[in-house]
């Protein structure tokens, strides 16, 4: 194994860390509650148009009647599904796109490279109404066309950690002693930029989170009954003076998943790379 | 200098080609036929084909293709497959909201980001600086629509202070009345992203702070202010700089959102309908112009930034972005 990664330090505790993993557990563990229960049936209307938080609706209920605590954890779920899904592809294309194009012979690797600064260019938001324009307004097309626009940013990291990597002594070590392509990346090179992807990955997942909200917004988002936050805010804006509550709270559960995403990748950055404890 | 502008010329010219090419492609090949949204449900076959007759879409992919570039390239968009109108002026007219509201967020943003994120780095290790890294971070994690709503709540429907939105029918030519109604979103705008560039500024001031030169300036006998003057201000620019580019074509897409909950009139919300509609020669003109700004963005970027760093001279494209 090479030097750099088998660094042996124990871990240090981080309260960034400790911090962000509360937070979004608090999310992932309401999400999951959904799957299991929840108080009301989400298209369930018999609870009164626009009640104050009390009993029988824990939280209320919005302009429709619906109870705001049960769509506040389908949202959660929704909101969890769309970080994991759009991660997930940008992560499955865009890890071994990078790893290729890091590979690639020089004028193949600049060519890729132009046209990740292209795709780089197309701004996430405008693709994805691109493809729900072309599709349907779903939560799948909002994923898929996260997921995408992502996928230029992942390879274009990969690409740039792969190449700082290959220069490296240890690599050519490596690769004087006979050592393999596929036993060098799989030994070497994965090993080496796994910790700065993984950050990178926790930090798209935040960004992932917030575009959906934003497509769900402007209606693009998953349909009803089953709403994602951005669209439960933008049902709530017109009753924001009368019942509050509905505007405030997905907004606040946003906040809370992404900072405490956000978090755990700042920790994992300190825990994994004590130098940079200092700079941030 | 002149060939490094004239190689990045290219790489741009190449660039919007390509942006082109992606923009068509897409919309082709995605499925679901643009004919569709000129007709109402249960449309006989003969309607339909005439549909696609009209717009064009039942010639050949090539034939479409280099339609498509003459159109661009003659600023002759097409015509909107809902109103009928030609895209082009409807665009133009649209960017009278766009243009003021991103720029103006862009500048209040700087005119936050650059003290704050140069504050919380010089005193870090203070209570308040501290506080403005947390605020700051706090700031990446709030959608900016929902900025928007409250203080929608707040400085319109509580204290009456502002618009809650829209914009006057006769745009600019009350200049007091459209700017009364650009004042929350640009502060919305501005809001959110100062929060990701005060991170940017924060960390750059943090490396001149840190620096070898620095402390050599000083020790030579320079005030601090000089110092961070001649030396730091040159070299914490540069990769706040790399970052604008990008952060004025966010601050766009920020707009595109804002608009919608202020009910502006501008090129997010053509484009939100648009795409409501299914009017595809409107979503293929607005994206276009979108692209094309947001890469003539990052090309002047890039120039100004190998004007301030001449280590990147060498270089074509990006610095450490």
């Amino acid at each position: 194994m090479s030097a750099p990664a088998t660094r042996q330090t124990r871990p240090r505790r981080s309260w960034t860390l400790v911090t962000g993993c509360v937070l979004a557990g608090l999310i992932v563990a309401v999400g999951l509650l959904s799957l299991a229960w929840v108080p009301y049936a989400p298209d369930d209307t018999s609870g009164g148009r626009l009640m104050p938080p009390g009993l029988p609706h824990l939280l209320g209920t919005d302009k429709l009647g619906r109870d705001l605590l049960t769509q506040l954890m389908i949202g959660a779920r929704i909101a969890l599904e769309s970080g994991v899904g759009a991660v997930a592809i940008g992560a499955v294309l865009g890890v071994p796109l990078g790893l290729a194009a890091g590979f690639a012979s020089r004028w193949l690797d600049d060519l890729v490279a132009a046209l990740l600064d292209i795709l780089i260019a197309f701004p996430t938001l405008l693709l994805a109404m691109l493809v729900v324009a072309a599709r349907s307004a779903s939560l799948g097309s909002a994923v898929i066309a996260i997921g995408l626009a992502m996928t230029a940013v992942v390879a274009r990291l990969t690409r740039v950690l792969v190449k700082r990597v290959l220069t490296q002594d240890y690599i050519t070590a490596a690769r004087t002693s006979g050592t393999s392509w596929p036993r060098v990346i799989t030994g070497h090179v994965l090993p080496n930029i796994w910790g700065t992807l993984a950050v990178n990955l926790a930090l798209q997942f935040g960004l992932a989170v917030l575009a959906e909200a934003s497509l769900s917004f402007l209606g693009l988002g998953a349909p009803p009954p089953n709403e994602s936050w951005g669209r439960m805010l933008q049902e709530a804006q017109a009753t924001v003076l009368t019942a509050p509550t509905g505007a405030i709270a997905p907004g606040v559960l946003l906040v809370v998943l992404v900072v405490g995403v956000n978090m755990i990748a700042d920790g994992l950055r300190d825990t994994l790379d004590p130098t940079r404890r200092r700079s941030r | 200098m002149t060939t490094y502008i004239l190689r990045r010329l290219a790489f741009l010219v190449l660039s919007l080609l390509m942006a082109s090419v992606v923009l068509f492609l897409l919309l082709r090949l995605l499925p679901g036929d643009p004919a569709n949204a000129l007709l109402s449900v249960g449309a006989s076959p003969e309607q339909i084909a005439a549909a696609r007759h009209q717009i064009g879409s039942d010639r050949p992919l090539p034939d479409q293709f280099v339609q498509w570039l003459h159109q661009l390239a003659t600023f002759h968009l097409g015509d909107s497959f809902v109103s009928s109108l030609p895209v082009g002026p409807e665009i133009a007219s649209r960017l009278n909201v766009t243009v003021p509201l991103t720029l103006l967020s862009f500048l209040l943003s700087l005119v936050i980001a650059l003290p704050v994120g140069f504050v919380a780095a010089h005193r870090s290790r203070t209570w308040y600086g501290s506080l403005l890294s947390g605020i700051s971070q706090l700031g990446i994690a709030v959608p900016v629509f929902w900025v928007g709503m409250i203080l929608i709540t707040f400085f319109a429907l509580r204290l009456g202070w502002l618009p809650a939105g829209g914009f006057p029918q006769d745009g600019w030519s009350d200049p007091g009345a459209a700017a009364d109604s650009l004042v929350l979103p640009v502060i919305t705008v501005a809001l959110v992203m100062s929060a990701s560039l005060i991170r940017y500024v924060r960390s750059a001031t943090l490396d001149v702070l840190g620096s070898d030169y620095l402390r050599t300036a000083r020790a030579l006998g320079s005030s601090f202010t000089g110092a961070m003057w001649r030396h730091g201000l040159r070299n914490g620019a540069a990769p706040v700089i790399s970052i604008l580019g990008i952060e004025l074509a966010t601050t766009l897409l920020g707009a595109v959102v804002v608009e919608t909950v202020f009910a502006l009139p501008g090129l997010g919300s053509l484009l939100s309908q648009a795409v409501a509609q299914h009017d595809y020669p409107t979503i293929q003109g607005v994206l276009f112009v979108s692209t094309f700004a947001v890469l003539v963005i990052g090309f002047l970027a890039d120039l100004v930034q190998r004007l301030i760093d001449p280590r990147l001279r060498g270089r074509l494209s990006g610095g450490a972005r």
